[in-house]
């Protein structure tokens, strides 16, 4: 195929030519952009090794054309540790959703962050765990329905929402921790920074980064996905602000 | 090199060490925690990876990080240390890369107590984590066979892509014994054609443990099991000691082999016949070497500080064709070779039944005698 003289969107080079198998309008297609663009752009697509997790981007290594390796729930801060300590001149990065990194994963996230492990961390929150069909986790809103709070989250059974990038910024380890939000173009431009200063940070060891994206899950939301783009921006957001949370003195030197 | 005093846990860390042990992840737990003291200051020094992990769930995971890079990699830990391990011990298994796990055992279940046990066997053995996966599992009797077992580990668990264990009973990683400590060997990164170390100019691979299609994962559990025939052809290790005449035959690993050789021998220089077959691979377990010892045996007896776990596989191999007797000393209990004595000086006095099992009629005198 010739490449047009007018081309202004192509697949980046970092991405396999498998198509991905998410859900219609659920943004973790997104989210892989731009982890693929920000890797190609840094020219780091042969030196890197993803860590993929359990839940919806368990087959996110199908998708970058990088070594990668899937960990167990939870876990892949861990793996994480035990690949950028053996091999500290490539780029280590996890992919994880709110079950596997805010429930069952908390521990590891919270004690790689402490130890500032130069790794970077995608973090997709959508409020549900959405690869068993959209039950309760940690970051579920009070008042949400999801099929194991189906009469809607009670705080006071079932406890409140952690806010992840608010709790890891109070840590020494991290060098940087934001969060941004896929529910429009402008929004979606910062996430890609974003994501760019986090590699950023890993690659010049200055400790630590975590990039929390508020994203949509309309399948286990049971809206459109234009009416989920609207949910982010009307109900995630006021839970979840958007915001830089820790950005190190070292790391704000970085032009991106 | 001259031989040296040197404590169990150390020894076994050191050792490690000089077969190019590249990043070591533990977390503190008795009787284990002088391996990881010592690495976090032997691993430093040498510019190698140490990290002390938030849990021993972090710790195996991060095990599991470093061995899909191909570098030697090693945890250690003590019984309710290694009930977390299984997790990442399963998907280890089954992404089918190298690892070395050393459980330094202690009395149990539960937090139980610190004292030397052989209670993990079934766990080490039999599994322990989900799913059908075999492992290699070496049982040190001393300081120096600790040292030598920790070099070959590594071998074995690259030569045949699987985890390899040591168990050995608190009172081993503790003692200081004198040892002869290998010369330190030069770190060699092999190019193992899986391993994900970057893909600079290669093809990307993917490791992982996730076979959706259940045909896949039905040929990888044979390829497993294909691979275990391999590694039970050709890895089976134990001693023996006085068998060629015995008549009565004591079977027990580790410290519980250790201190049966004593009784042994003592009962030898009371002129009984007895003999000491030691597994060292537990598992692969000496099938053959003891159906060999079937034929000429009057009867075996058991022994293990724990209330019968190998003596299956030994009931497995004899299926009542002679009699077995099993005595134990589970809890963290080490047994004294009188004991044993006793027990061997028992069934030499014969004659013994072939029992349907042997741990019951073991119970009954157990707790007669309390």
């Amino acid at each position: 195929m010739t490449t047009p003289n007018n081309l202004v969107y192509e697949r980046p080079e970092a991405f396999t030519e498998s198509p991905t198998h998410y859900c219609p309008g659920c943004t973790h297609g997104v989210a892989h952009r731009l982890v693929a663009e920000v890797l190609e752009e840094m020219n780091v697509v042969d030196k890197t090794i993803g860590v993929a997790p359990v839940g919806c981007a368990v087959f996110a290594y199908n998708y970058f054309n990088t070594d990668f390796v899937e960990a167990p729930h939870g876990r892949a801060p861990a793996m994480a540790t035990g690949i950028k300590r053996v091999l500290p001149e490539r780029v280590v990065f996890t992919y994880q959703g709110d079950g596997d990194l805010a429930s069952i994963g908390m521990a590891e996230i919270v004690h790689a962050a402490a130890r500032g492990e130069n790794i970077t961390v995608v973090f997709i929150n959508n409020a549900n765990f959405g690869m068993t069909g959209g039950q309760m986790a940690p970051t579920t809103l009070p008042g949400m329905k999801t099929s194991s709070s189906s009469l809607g989250r009670d705080v006071e059974t079932q406890g409140y929402p952690i806010q992840v990038s608010e709790m890891l910024s109070t840590l020494a380890g991290v060098g940087y921790c934001v969060r941004r939000s896929l529910h429009d173009p402008k929004n979606i431009r910062l996430s890609k920074k974003a994501i760019r200063t986090a590699f950023e940070t890993q690659v010049r060891g200055l400790g630590f980064s975590i990039v929390e994206l508020l994203s949509t899950c309309p399948t286990n939301w049971g809206m459109t996905p234009v009416n989920s783009l609207k949910f982010v921006e009307e109900h995630m957001i006021p839970a979840y602000p958007l915001g830089d949370y820790k950005i190190s003195e070292a790391v704000k030197q970085i032009k991106v | 090199m001259p031989k040296e005093l040197w404590k169990g846990n150390e020894a076994i860390a050191e050792a490690a060490v000089r077969a190019g042990l590249e990043a070591y992840f533990g977390y503190p737990i008795t009787p284990q925690t002088e391996v990881l003291e010592y690495l976090s200051r032997r691993m430093p020094e040498l510019g190698r990876a140490f990290v002390q992990a938030e849990s021993e769930l972090g710790a195996i995971n991060m095990v599991y990080g470093a061995a899909c890079t191909g570098v030697r990699v090693m945890s250690s830990s003590s019984s309710p240390g290694v009930s977390l391990m299984m997790e990442g011990l399963s998907y280890i298994a089954g992404t089918e890369i190298p690892a070395v796990l050393v459980n330094v055992m202690r009395g149990g279940p539960g937090l139980g107590n610190i004292a030397p046990a052989q209670g993990d066997y079934y766990q080490a053995v039999r599994g322990g984590g989900h799913g059908d996966y075999p492992r290699i599992v070496l049982a040190p009797a001393s300081v120096q066979e600790a040292i030598d077992l920790t070099a070959l580990s590594f071998d074995l668990a690259e030569k045949y892509r699987m985890i390899t264990m040591l168990i050995l009973d608190g009172s081993t990683g503790q003692m200081m014994e004198p040892a002869e400590m290998p010369a330190m060997q030069e770190i060699k990164r092999k190019n193992f054609e899986w391993a994900t170390n970057g893909a600079m100019n290669r093809e990307r691979r993917i490791l992982s443990s996730i076979y959706l299609n259940p045909l896949d994962e039905e040929k990888t559990n044979l390829r497993l099991l294909t691979r275990w025939q391999d590694v039970q052809a050709n890895e089976v290790r134990y001693k023996e000691y006085f068998l060629e005449d015995a008549q009565f035959i004591v079977i027990g690993f580790g410290t519980a082999g250790r201190v049966a050789l004593s009784a042994v021998r003592e009962a030898r220089a009371q002129g009984i016949k007895v003999g000491l077959l030691r597994p060292i691979t537990v598992s692969p377990f000496p099938y053959e070497a003891l159906e060999q010892l079937t034929g000429q045996a009057e009867a075996f007896l058991v022994t293990e500080m724990n209330t019968g776990q190998m003596l299956d596989d030994v009931m497995l191999t004899v299926r009542g064709r002679k009699p077995v007797e099993f005595y134990g000393r589970p809890g963290g209990v080490v047994p004294f070779p009188d004991e044993i004595l006793n027990e061997i000086k028992r069934i030499a006095a014969g004659p013994v039944p072939v029992h349907s099992n042997p741990r019951v009629s073991w119970l009954h005198r157990a707790t007669a005698h309390a």
